[in-house]
């Protein structure tokens, strides 16, 4: 029966084999958008500012806030989850009212969002100003009032910024000295003239550290007196700082226009600020920055190695036993699980040549690790490690798919093998390596095992790359996008808070992921005109 | 009737002298002891059935069999009186003395201008005045000048086979070597592609050293001066093509010739 069936013409010609591709191709590329779509979706809406609902309650409580979505299942009837924010007033900030105990519901356009520096956003109306040290002339009209106020609190808020700057360069001196000290300390030399001296300055600078302190402590308490009364739906009152306040508007409101440009400039801040309240609000810019700092370095000490690696192998080894176990080695490298990269970089590259670069180069520093301990350049050497045999076997394919013919004219017009290599072999392969570049940058892009124990942090206090001298520090851990949605997405004490960020970071880091590979992939394709070879 | 005269003949002026040439592949020995001399400024061909190595042999003249791993020879192969397996000799000049042009015509993938000039550029040679004569010397010599002068600078790849081929003599040329190795170039291309390569042979002959292989009968005795006529690895027999064709010493190569084998 079976038999017939299978002899069946239908079954012969191979149809329910199209088929069968046709639809695996369909299943991959649904699940594909729909993993897209989901990210993309929730991602972009984020920034978009939502209109504010006040809800009236039958018991007589009042809500107001952003409905996040809305359910319906059959116990419970119609629900909406709320964000109501103000968590220095309530437990949570986000609150489940079902809709049949909803006495009114509206959306009042005096209805103000605070987004601030702490306690996340706050949700109210505005009820009164307290400006003891800003000129703001009277208005009958408190909210325009409001906003002059916060805009004449930018210069204090500029002068606040100059003295943090002026702190953190005294800090990078006085550590400087600290490092010398201690290395004249190491050497035994604390009698040396020269100790002295370093001492003195060192009071000097702390001196004027302190006398900074101080006045930067008088012209915050200056600007933190000025303040604004606000009620909640409730009318319960809060006392709120006007320095603490980032951004404030009326969403209900305001037009799309206006929309608009706050859905910029968050997106902007995204872009360019550091992240706040445990990386839930805030931006991006040291995740972002770690994330392609750590693809740079990656690259420029993997590819080159890679491709060298390649050329000897395919090029300049004789072809035999060891070869084929050297490929077969290299091949199955590349499938290794990356936390064996990670446990190997630690031991390796953390433990053991770090440390020994510490006993060597910074003895004096011990037992605090300078490169003793995780930092962008291990967590690069690491992510290079893992990336290098998907360049190697790339290089050997291309090269090994350039017809020998090519070769022999080459050499037969006279040229030696590392002209062959350079004028011909490579312009030649280069479409093929830079796909194998394309394919070890998206690998390194998406790691965050390996990175975890060879230096990634939650919260990175500098970048690796800054204006205080060396300007390049490798040994510095840092900030990484992969890492930053498992923190903030599964670590973090406020999770619902924080899903808003994982889809937006999540979303970044696909943006730059794709950005970086379709670059490639534009490149390959001019190369790929430029050196195909035709045969008719 | 029996022809009583040598089967391989001395030549006067020669430019390549083989003796006692032995090649080994390996174990597997590809050349036995082959002695004759190649006349200079004439049109040799190199005939015999497939596998009985004409390829090795004239790819010993410039040595591109040396890329081979377990390669072997002995006797010798002398350019102007002097051994070219010999140590001191320079592959890479050795090289731009001897050209060659393959079956498969295999252009760079650059410009038609870059791909003639390859091997001045090789060579250090980058001034332009210079280049741009050698282009146009070069591909007039080698009859493509006329088809190609307006895209100098597009790429080799957007021409014909034949085109491509005569890109590859014209880029031999380039050089000025005073061999031209030529290992079947026409087995690819259409008849009148082919002409147009014999008609460039036979133009190019009295100027350049022409060592052609070919399996077609027709296509020796048309543009050859000399023929050799190797079987198994032997030098069976060597002479002016004409005598080679009507009246061959060897009965093996009247076999050949007339079509009972190969
Ligand atoms: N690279 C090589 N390695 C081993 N044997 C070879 C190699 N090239 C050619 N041969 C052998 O040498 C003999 C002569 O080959 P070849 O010179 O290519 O013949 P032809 O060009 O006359 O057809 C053949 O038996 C061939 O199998
Ligand atoms: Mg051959």
């Amino acid at each position: 029966m079976l038999k017939k069936i299978l002899k069946n013409k239908y079954w012969q010609d191979g149809e329910p084999f199209v088929w069968a591709t046709g639809a695996a191709l369909t299943l991959i590329l649904v699940l594909t958008f729909a993993l897209l779509f989901v990210i993309v979706k929730n991602g972009i809406a984020v920034y978009w500012p939502a209109d504010l609902v006040h809800f009236e309650m039958e018991d007589g409580s009042a809500y107001l806030g952003e409905v996040v979505q809305t359910t319906d299942d059959e116990q419970a009837g119609i629900r909406h989850q709320v964000k109501i924010g103000n968590r220095d007033l309530y437990p949570l900030d986000f609150k489940w009212l079902t809709e049949a105990h909803i006495q009114q519901k509206t959306a009042p356009r005096e209805a103000v969002l605070l987004e601030r520096s702490a306690y996340g956003n706050f949700y109210g109306y505005l009820a009164g100003l307290e400006l003891p040290s800003l000129e703001v002339p009277a208005t009958d009209n408190p909210w325009a009032r409001f906003k002059s106020a916060l805009a004449a609190l930018g210069p204090g808020l500029e002068e606040l910024q100059d003295i943090q700057a002026e702190l953190s360069t005294l800090n990078a001196q006085v550590e400087r000295l600290d490092g010398k000290i201690a290395k004249l300390v190491y050497h035994d030399k604390e009698a040396d003239p020269q100790m002295a001296a370093l001492q003195r300055r060192k009071e000097s600078l702390s001196q004027e550290f302190q006398a900074h302190v101080s006045r930067y402590e008088v012209r915050e308490r200056d600007l933190m007196a000025n303040t604004a009364l606000f009620e909640d739906a409730g009318g319960r009152q809060q006392t709120i700082a006007l320095m603490s306040v980032i951004r404030a508007y009326r969403p209900n409101d305001m037009s799309p226009v206006a929309k608009t440009g706050i859905y910029l400039r968050k997106v902007w801040e995204l872009f360019t600020a550091e992240p706040r309240e445990s990386n839930t609000e805030g931006g991006l810019f040291p995740a972002i920055f770690g994330t392609i700092m750590l693809i740079f370095i990656m690259s420029i000490l993997s590819f080159p190695l890679g491709v060298l690696a390649g050329i000897y192998l395919r090029e300049y080894a004789r072809e035999g036993l060891l070869v084929r176990l050297v490929r077969i080695a290299v091949n199955n490298l590349a499938g290794i699980p990356s936390i064996v990269y990670g446990i190997f970089g630690l031991a390796f590259f953390v433990y053991g040549i770090g440390s020994s670069i510490d006993q060597l180069f910074f003895p004096e520093q011990l037992p605090t690790p300078t490169f003793g301990t995780g930092g962008i350049l291990w967590a690069s050497l690491t992510l290079g490690l893992l990336t290098v045999p998907v360049v190697i076997v790339a290089t050997e394919e291309a090269l090994g798919a350039i017809p020998s013919g090519l070769r022999e004219s080459s050499f037969a017009l006279g040229s030696t093998k590392l002209q062959t290599l350079t004028r011909i072999l490579l312009p030649m392969a280069s479409p093929g390596i830079l796909t194998g570049f394309i394919l070890a940058m998206a690998r390194a892009a998406g790691e965050v095992a390996p990175l975890m124990i060879t230096g990634v942090v939650k919260l990175a206090p500098a970048l690796p790359l800054d204006a205080t001298f060396p300007f390049l520090h490798l040994d510095r851990k840092f900030m990484h996008l992969g890492f930053h949605i498992y923190d903030i997405g599964f670590q973090s004490p406020n999770v619902e808070a924080a899903k808003p960020m994982v889809f937006v970071t999540t979303l970044l880091l696909l943006a730059i992921v794709i950005t970086m590979t379709s670059s490639a992939i534009v490149l390959r394709s001019r190369m790929k005109k430029k050196f195909a070879i035709t045969n008719d | 009737m029996k022809n009583t005269e040598q089967a391989i003949i001395t030549i006067d002026d020669a430019i390549v002298q083989a003796d006692n040439l032995s090649l080994f592949y390996g174990e597997a020995q590809a050349l036995f002891d082959i002695s004759f001399a190649i006349p200079r400024h004439q049109v040799t061909a190199l005939i015999g059935p497939s596998g009985c190595g004409k390829s090795t042999f004239i790819r010993c003249i410039n040595r591109m069999n040396d890329l081979i791993d377990g390669l072997r020879i002995t006797g010798s192969i002398k350019l102007d009186d002097r051994n070219i397996f010999d140590r001191a000799v320079d592959v890479i000049d050795l090289r731009r003395r001897v050209g060659m042009v393959f079956q498969k015509s295999n252009p760079f993938t650059k410009s038609i201008y870059e791909n003639v000039i390859f091997g001045m550029r090789i060579a250090g040679i980058n001034e332009k005045p210079i280049l741009d004569e050698t282009v146009e010397k070069s591909l007039r010599r080698a009859a493509l000048w006329n088809e190609v002068k307006d895209r100098l600078h597009e790429s080799a790849m957007g021409l014909s086979g034949g085109q491509m081929q005569r890109l590859c003599i014209a880029r031999a040329i380039a050089v000025s070597p005073e061999i031209i190795l030529m290992d079947e170039p026409c087995s690819a291309l259409d008849p009148r592609s082919t002409a147009h390569i014999e008609d460039l042979i036979r133009d190019l002959n009295g100027e350049y050293t022409i060592i052609i292989v070919t399996h077609n009968m027709q296509q020796a005795s048309r543009i050859s001066d000399y023929t050799a006529f190797l079987y198994e690895g032997e030098l069976i027999e060597f002479g002016p093509t004409n005598r080679v064709f009507t009246v061959p010493v060897k009965k093996a190569t009247e076999d050949y010739i007339t079509g009972r084998f190969g």
